[in-house]
C-alpha cells in the first residue's frame, strides 16, 4: 500500500543518526526573533503567547498579528489543495475563527502554533474540499488550574525548528513529495512514512508532555 | 488511557492520518486507538509537525482580501460552535466512536451475522468499510482472508489468532497474506472495531455467497 522513500525510521533513537547538518535556505532568518510579515520564523515562541493572550483577555490585537501572519498561509495551502481562490479565503477566515474559539485547548508543549494552525486548516480541508468528517482522538488539555512548564515550551518549539531545518535540507523532489502529501493531493497519498527527518525526538518530546498532562488531570 | 498496548498503527498510517489523506473509515480507526494510546498519538503530532513545518515554510503565502481581518471578527463574534458535551470516562467507546454509534455499547444497533457474532456497520464514506464486531465469549469469527487492508482493534475484552492475543486498545493489521480464526477470550464478549479498505474473502464457499448481503 505505502512506497518507500527512505530508511530512516520514527522509532530510531536520535542519538544513533549523524549530527543534522542543515542547509538554509536564505530567506529563512536566523538568530533574534524578527517581525516581518512573510519570513518570520516560528521559533519565536511569541506565537504561543498569542494564543493565551487570545485565551486569557480575547485580545484583538494579538489576534490581529496571528492573522496577518497564518491567514495568507492557510488560503495558499488550501489553493494547492486544489480550492479556488474564493473558497480558501473563506476557509481561511473559519479556521482563524476556530483558533480564537479553542484557544483553551492549545498546549505549546505538543505543538507549535504553526502546527496547531496546520491542524485546523487540514480538517476543514477534508470537511469542506472531500466532504467528509474527520474524527479525531479525544481532546486532553490542562485545564484552567495547570499550565505547562515554560522549558518544555521552548524546548519543543525549538526542536520544530530543526525539524524545519531538515526539511530544509532535503533533496528537492523528496522535500516536494512530502509538501503533495500534506497539501492532500492523493496521487501522493501513498507517500512513506519514513522520510528521513528527526521526528524522533520530537514524538519523545510530545510523549513526554502527554505523560505530565494525565498527572495533571489525574 | 491504557498502558498495555502492544499492537500499535504504522508510521505509514499515522502520517496518512495526519496529512488527512485516509478514508474516514481509516481515519476513525485511528482516532479511536489514539484516544486509549499516547504513545501513537505522539507519534502522530509529531507527523502533524512536518504539516505544521510544510504550512509554515510555503513560499508564496496568498494575499488575503481588503476586510478579511474585520470579516473574521465578525464571525467569531457569532460565537464559537455549540462545544459536544463532555462524556463520562471509563466508557467502553472512547469519544470518536460515540460520535459515530451516537452514545456508548448500549446504543448499539447491532445486526446478528450468525453463530452469535453481530456487527454493526458505522456511517462513513464508502472507500473504506467501518464495524463494529461483537463475538461471544469463546466464540471463533469464520476463518476468512482479505482482498485489502483490514484493522480490526479490541474495545472489550481480547481475541486470540494464529498471530498473538489482542486486548483493548491493540490493533491487528491483516493483509491478503493472512488467513486467521480470531477466536473471543472465553472470561468476556470481545466487541471489535473493524475497518476494511475491500470486502473480506470467507475461505468457506457458504460465508463467501452470504458476503453481498452482509456488507463484509
Amino acid at each position: 500500500m505505502f512506497t518507500e522513500i527512505d530508511t530512516v525510521t520514527l522509532d530510531e533513537p536520535a542519538a544513533e543518526r549523524p549530527a543534522l547538518k542543515p542547509r538554509r535556505a536564505s530567506k529563512r532568518i536566523r538568530g533574534k526573533p524578527v517581525n516581518k510579515a512573510d519570513g518570520s520564523c516560528d521559533t519565536r515562541t511569541e506565537w504561543v503567547s498569542h494564543v493565551r493572550r487570545i485565551r486569557d483577555a480575547q485580545d484583538q490585537a494579538a489576534f490581529a498579528e496571528l492573522f496577518q501572519h497564518f491567514a495568507p498561509r492557510i488560503k495558499a495551502f488550501l489553493i494547492k489543495s486544489g480550492s479556488d481562490a474564493a473558497l480558501a479565503e473563506e476557509c481561511a477566515q473559519e479556521v482563524m475563527a476556530t483558533l480564537w474559539h479553542k484557544a483553551h485547548l492549545f498546549d505549546p508543549t505538543r505543538a507549535t502554533v504553526a502546527t496547531w494552525v496546520f491542524t485546523i486548516a487540514r480538517n476543514k480541508r477534508i470537511d469542506v474540499l472531500r466532504k467528509q468528517r474527520r474524527p479525531e482522538p479525544e481532546d486532553l488539555w490542562w485545564g484552567p488550574e495547570a499550565e505547562p512548564d515554560q522549558d518544555d515550551v521552548v524546548a519543543l518549539q525549538q526542536e520544530t525548528a530543526q525539524l524545519r531545518d531538515a526539511m530544509a535540507a532535503l533533496p528537492e523532489a523528496q522535500r516536494q513529495l512530502i509538501e503533495q502529501a500534506y497539501f492532500g493531493d492523493l496521487s501522493h497519498r501513498e507517500i512513506a512514512s519514513q522520510t528521513g527527518l528527526p521526528l524522533g525526538t520530537i514524538k519523545s518530546r510530545i510523549r513526554l508532555a502527554l505523560d505530565r498532562l494525565r498527572h495533571a488531570m489525574n | 488511557m491504557s498502558n498495555d498496548i502492544k499492537h500499535h498503527l504504522t508510521d505509514d498510517l499515522l502520517m496518512a492520518y495526519a496529512a488527512g489523506n485516509l478514508p474516514e473509515a481509516f481515519d476513525l480507526m485511528v482516532a479511536t486507538h489514539l484516544s486509549l494510546c499516547d504513545h501513537c498519538r505522539a507519534r502522530a503530532e509529531s507527523f502533524d509537525a512536518v504539516g505544521g513545518c510544510v504550512l509554515q515554510e510555503q513560499d508564496s503565502p496568498t494575499s488575503m482580501s481588503d476586510g478579511s481581518l474585520a470579516a473574521t471578527m465578525a464571525l467569531i463574534a457569532q460565537g464559537a460552535p455549540i462545544a459536544k458535551p463532555a462524556r463520562p470516562g471509563c466508557t467502553v467507546l472512547p469519544a470518536p466512536l460515540q460520535d459515530y454509534v451516537g452514545g456508548d455499547v448500549n446504543d448499539i444497533k447491532w445486526r446478528s451475522i450468525g453463530m452469535g457474532v453481530k456487527q454493526a456497520i458505522l456511517p462513513t464514506t464508502s472507500e473504506a468499510t467501518a464495524r463494529l464486531l461483537f463475538i461471544p465469549a469463546g466464540a471463533a469469527v469464520p476463518d476468512h482472508s482479505h482482498n485489502g487492508m483490514e484493522l480490526t482493534m479490541v474495545l472489550q475484552g481480547a481475541f486470540s489468532d494464529e498471530v498473538d492475543h489482542f486486548g483493548r486498545g491493540d490493533v491487528e493489521i491483516a493483509d491478503e497474506s493472512l488467513h486467521h480464526t480470531p477466536t473471543a477470550d472465553i472470561s468476556e464478549d470481545c466487541i471489535c472495531l473493524a475497518v476494511t479498505d475491500a470486502p473480506l474473502k470467507f475461505t468457506k464457499l457458504m460465508p463467501r455467497l452470504f458476503q453481498p448481503f452482509l456488507r463484509i
